[in-house]
This record gives structure tokens, sequence and C-alpha cells, in this order.
């Protein structure tokens, strides 16, 4: 492929959203109320959105007769490029919203910066995503709020929720080999000039919502290389099911 | 049922489009205003619905009695002389 | 109140209805008129809900993303129309969490239909075609109803409902113009789904019981039997417009009708599942009563964060 660099930075950034829709998709009809239920599939709705324009962006960029479904729904686990914090599971709804909200804060700093990007296909995604993110991370933000400094209980749940997360975070700004040559091509967002930025707005939400801001330092990484945590698998049997088990079919 | 709270019920007006009125929609339960604008944005304008929303605690409705409806408005029935209609013009006079 | 005075607002109240009326929430009603709202609006709202689940379980596994996004705009409108509901119904003064009660405990009844399970992504297809099809028949005079809180939302619901269908009557065209296995899985949720469709729309007039009542208070415009008649003549050239079989071998087509006649219909298999012994009853109450205890801190914490705030926001003001 001769824009092989290129065709990895969108994989990237969409296999995020990818993953993450997957798993609010699991929750539909499961939510603690219908109105939090229906704003969780609508944050999921959203970001299958994005994922669509990312893979017919980079369909058409491999030239090839490749789909948006064979992107999505044919490939192995390690060539799944997302980070490792948005696979991790609906462990309760302190994970679902940790994992929504660390993400989220990631996610809107990063769209604003690839708005700039000289790929105009790029930019205009950016331009679409950043007002549903925006939104996204506001309700997340509101709800890691509401069950921080809500009851003992909650506070607790939310607290080992981000406990566990958090060693996820540091992944968000290491940079692959596609990163560094789209970033100095133009095209991609230097992520690790957000890192400051997204503790900075993390840790004063977590204040705010009388959480701690957890002190490890210990981080794991490996999904943008493709090297993923054990969850992935079982979501990719289900997302990959069809696909699969009826190869070259219409749907 | 235990002596829990409950999420409160609020109503939502959406107005569809500036120059026109805000429009009562329906309901929805959320713990505070905040919460209520957030879930109306989900619940009611999923569909491009309106480009703004408007939030009342149901309680805070104060509604009038059915049982008055006679007093409250029959005797506007009658007061025709508020309605153009009831001004007799010359036909030449077209438009007033 | 004397009961002569009673009867005497009941024949007023009888009178605006069949005048056309609308009834509103404040307005005086028999209280028959709440209860039997109560009871039928309580009971749509549990099916739009419960309804999410078999088709929520195909939500992760849908074959194409076009196809996901679609599922998922579809179970999320079901949400809309339980809470729509809901809504409607709290105005005759019960609670949601009163009526979620009583559909956890099984006092409270919701559509059989949602407890047959959903194996292949046909039904899918099926659901939206057939399901979401009867369910229109039976919807759509709702809107002109004598409550208007019900008729309301049913407007609302029905403008919401009418991508349902086409959604999966569009999964069935593909599937019966795909490969021989596609149709092959297209035929069999055909099969499976066309006789508990046919349920749905409840038990023959001779046996359905409230209809005079309802009809009169425009709960019901139409008998189950014309419903069902109404539902039939409309799919059958549908299903033969993509070449799929109707599991019915006494259906036939009646000149002088200008209908179809049909083969009998298995109302044991309808009452067993009625009595809560369809093949995913169980599965499907343990799956609504664990998101509702599972979400119960969260409610609490949600609460308790509102009061807490609006606590410290009262003492800013002081
Ligand atoms: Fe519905
Ligand atoms: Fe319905
Ligand atoms: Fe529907």
């Amino acid at each position: 492929m001769k824009n092989e660099n290129l065709y990895k930075y969108i994989l990237g950034i969409a296999d995020n959203s990818l993953i993450l829709g997957q798993r609010l998709g699991e929750l539909t009809g499961h939510g603690p109320t219908l109105e939090t239920d229906i704003a969780c599939t609508n944050i999921s709705l959203d970001l299958f959105g994005q994922v669509r324009s990312y893979y017919q962006y980079a369909a058409k960029i491999a030239g090839d007769d490749r789909t948006e479904d064979d992107i999505a729904m044919l490939r192995k686990e390690r060539e799944y490029l997302n980070v490792l914090l948005v696979e991790q599971p609906n462990t309760d709804f302190a994970y679902t919203i940790g994992r929504q909200f660390l993400f989220d804060v990631y996610h809107l700093a990063f769209l604003k910066e690839l708005q700039k990007s000289t790929d105009l296909n790029l930019a205009a995604i950016a331009n679409k995503s950043v007002k549903e993110v925006s939104y996204h991370e506001r309700f997340s933000s509101d709800w890691v709020k509401r069950l921080g400094d809500g009851t003992e209980e909650s506070n607790s749940k939310m607290q080992e929720a981000i406990n566990d997360l958090w060693t996820y975070t540091d992944e968000l700004f290491h940079q692959t080999e596609a990163d560094k040559a789209m970033v100095k091509a133009g095209i991609g967002v230097d992520v690790t000039k957000l890192k400051d930025g997204y503790y900075k707005q993390v840790n004063e939400l977590l204040e705010e919502a009388a959480l701690k801001i957890p002190e490890s330092k210990y981080f794991q990484k490996g999904g943008k290389e493709g090297i993923h945590t054990e969850h992935l698998g079982y979501l990719l049997s289900d997302l990959q099911y069809m696909q699969r088990t009826y190869p070259n079919m219409e749907w | 049922m235990s002596d829990k709270k409950n999420w409160p019920l609020w109503e939502i007006f959406v107005r569809s489009k500036n120059g026109l009125e805000h429009r009562h929609c329906g309901s929805l339960h959320a713990t505070d205003a905040e919460m209520a604008l957030e879930n109306a944005r989900d619940v009611y304008t999923r569909r491009n619905e309106g480009v703004s929303i408007w939030v009342v605690e149901s309680k805070n409705i104060t509604a009038s009695n059915p049982e008055h409806n006679g007093e409250l408005f029959e005797p506007a029935q009658d007061k025709v002389y508020r309605h153009p209609t009831f001004y007799d013009l010359p036909d030449e006079v077209k438009h007033m | 109140m004397s009961e002569e005075h009673i009867k005497n607002l009941e024949e007023q109240f009888e009178a605006r209805i069949a005048r056309d009326e609308k009834i509103e929430p404040k307005d005086w009603m028999p209280e028959k008129y709440r209860k039997t709202h109560i009871r039928q609006m309580s009971q749509h709202a549990h099916s739009e809900i419960v309804g999410m689940l078999p088709e929520g379980n195909w939500i992760t596994r849908a074959p194409s993303l076009r196809r996901k996004v679609a599922l998922l705009a579809k179970v999320q409108d079901e949400a809309g129309h339980g809470l729509y509901l809901y809504s409607a119904t709290e105005t005759l003064g019960i609670s949601r969490d009163e009526m979620y009660e009583q559909l956890h405990t099984g006092k409270a009844k919701y559509s059989s239909i949602f407890n047959y399970p959903t194996i292949t992504w046909a039904d899918m297809g099926a659901i939206g075609w057939l399901v979401d099809g009867a369910a229109i028949i039976n919807q759509v005079p709702l809107c002109n109803t004598s409550y208007g809180p019900y008729a309301r939302a049913m407007i609302r619901v029905c403008k919401e409902e009418s991508f349902h269908q086409r959604q999966g009557y569009e999964i069935m065209i593909k599937l019966a113009n795909g490969t021989p296995e596609q149709k092959e899985m297209a035929q069999d949720a055909l099969n499976r789904w066309w006789w508990p469709s046919l349920m749905m729309l409840g038990p023959t007039d001779d046996v359905s019981v409230h209809t005079e009542q309802s009809m009169k208070w425009k709960l019901k415009r139409k008998s189950n039997d014309d419903l069902r008649q109404q539902f039939i003549d409309q799919t059958v050239p549908q299903a033969d417009l993509i070449g799929l079989t109707i599991p019915d071998p006494d259906l036939k087509w009646n000149e002088e009708r200008g209908s179809y006649d049909f083969g009998e219909i298995d109302w044991d298999e309808f009452w067993q599942v009625v009595k809560g012994h369809g093949p995913m009853n169980k599965e499907r109450m343990k799956a609504r009563v664990g998101a509702w205890e599972r979400g119960e801190w969260v409610r609490d914490a949600a609460m308790a964060y509102a009061e807490k705030n609006k606590n410290r926001k009262d003492k800013q003001a002081v």
C-alpha cells in the first residue's frame, strides 16, 4: 500500500471508537434507568458514525476492493490498534462511566487538534466528531461527579473503577511509528503534547468528584501495537461472528 | 416500596426552530435540572426536533382545575366584540 | 359524592368520549377508566422495554456497521417508547417505580411475543417486519384514543415506528435475495415468527374479555380478529414479493371475502406463554430485574448528589 502509514494512522483512531462503541452497545436494554440507557446508546451511535467515516476513508486509501465492514470485522486480534482502555469490560456502571470519562477527555483534546490536520478528510471528520464528543465528555464528567460524590457506596465503586482503569491512561500518549510519520507530515496529532493538559483536567475533576487521584506509576501499554488484554478476543468474536461464519455475503 | 427517594418527574418543552414557541413534548425522570436537560436532549431531540429545551419539575406546575372550567372559560364565549368579524364595514374597504 | 351524582358524572363522561372529546389527567374520570388505562398503558410500556431484549441480543453481532447502527437506533427507540408510555401512565397517579415493581413481580403482563428467542440474524429481520408490523396495526388506531396523554404518546411512537418495519423488511429482502444459506435463514425465521406474530394480536373475539368497554373508550377501535385479518392480508403479498413462504398450508385467497383464509392458531401455545411458560419468560424477567437491581446504587448516588448539590447552592445563596 502506498499510504501505509496514513492507513494505519486512521485505523488507530477509528478502532478506539469501534471498540468503545461496541462496549456501549452491549448495555442497550440493561442500563440503570431508561434515560441513561438512551443516553449511552446515543454515544455508541455517535462513535459508530465516526467509525464508518474513518473506515470508508481508509478503504479508499487502501485502493483495493475492501469495504468498511472488511476493515471493521475481518482483521485478526493483533491487527486492531485501539488503546487498551476502550476494550475494558462493563464490569459495573462505574467502570462504564470511568472508561468513558478517561477516554472522552483524551478524545476531545485529540479531535480539537485533528481539526487542524492538513489532511482535509480527517479534518472534516474531526470537525463533525468534535461536537459529539464534547457532549460525551460533559455526560461522562457529570456522571463521575454523581457517582464519586453521591453515596458512600457509589464513591467506593467509582474509586475502584478509576484505580483499575488508571493503568491504561498513559498509553493514550504513546506514539507509534505511523503516528510519528503522520505528525511529521502535518497530518497527525502529536499526542505527547496532550498529556499534561489531560492529567490536569482529569485530576481536577476527580477532586471535584471527591475521588482520590491514583498514585500508581505502573502503566500498561500495547494496544496501539496490537497487543491487547484478554478481553478483546471475546469482544471480537461477537463483532466478527456473522462475517466469519458466513463469509463473502451481503447483508 | 421503600422510603427511598425516586428521581423526580420533569416536564419537557422543546422549541423546534427559532421563531416558534417552546412546546410541551413529554416528560422524563432526572435528579436535577441539569440532568433533566441532558436527558431531554437524548430522549426528545434524537431526530433533530429541537434547537432549545426548557425543563420544569412537574410538581412546580400549577394547573387550573377542570371543575372550574365553566366559570373560567365560558364567560369568554359570548364576548364576540373581541373578534374583528363583529364589526360591519362597507364592502369597498377590503383590508382592515 | 352520592351514588346518583356519580352516575350523572359517568354519563357526562361517556358522552364526552362519544363526542370525541379527549380526557385529560385532571379531569374527573370513573375509577374503572383510570384502572383500565393504567393496566393497558403500563402493559404497553412494559412490552416496549422487554421488547428491547430479544433484539438487543444481536447488537454486538450485527453483520455490518450499517445494520448495527440501524439496529441500535431501533432498539433505542423502543426504550424511548417505553419512556413516553410510562410518563403518560404516571399522569394517572402511579409512579414508574410502582409499574416496574408490578412487572418484576409478574403482576403486570407484557406482549407474549418477546418470550421467544432470537437465535439467528434473520430474526432481526422477522421481528422488524412482522412484530413491528403487527404492533403498528395495533397502535395506529390508538393515536386517536380517548385519554389525551396516551393519544399524544402514541402519535410520537407511531411516527418513530415507521422506520422499524422497513428496517426489518430490508434485512429480509437482502437475505431472500442472497445465497441459498441466507435465504434458508430468512425462511426459517419466518417459520418461527409467523404464528407468534398472529397470536400477538390477541385472543379471538369470542374469548376476548373487556372488548366492548375498550371500544367505547377508544382503547380499541377494531376487534382482534379484524386486526389479525388486516395483518395477514397486508403481509402475505410482502412475503410473496421476496419469495418467502408463509408457513401455513391452509392459507388461501378467498375471492368472496377479498381476504386470506388461514389455518388454526395454536392457542394452547399462546396461553402457555402468557402464563409465563414460554421459552424465554424467565430469562427476560431475569434480565429486567437484574438491570434494575444493578442500577439501584447508581440511581441512589445520582439522587444523593443532586441533594448535596442543592444544599451547597442554598448555603451559598444565604
Ligand atoms: Fe415501539
Ligand atoms: Fe409498540
Ligand atoms: Fe418498534
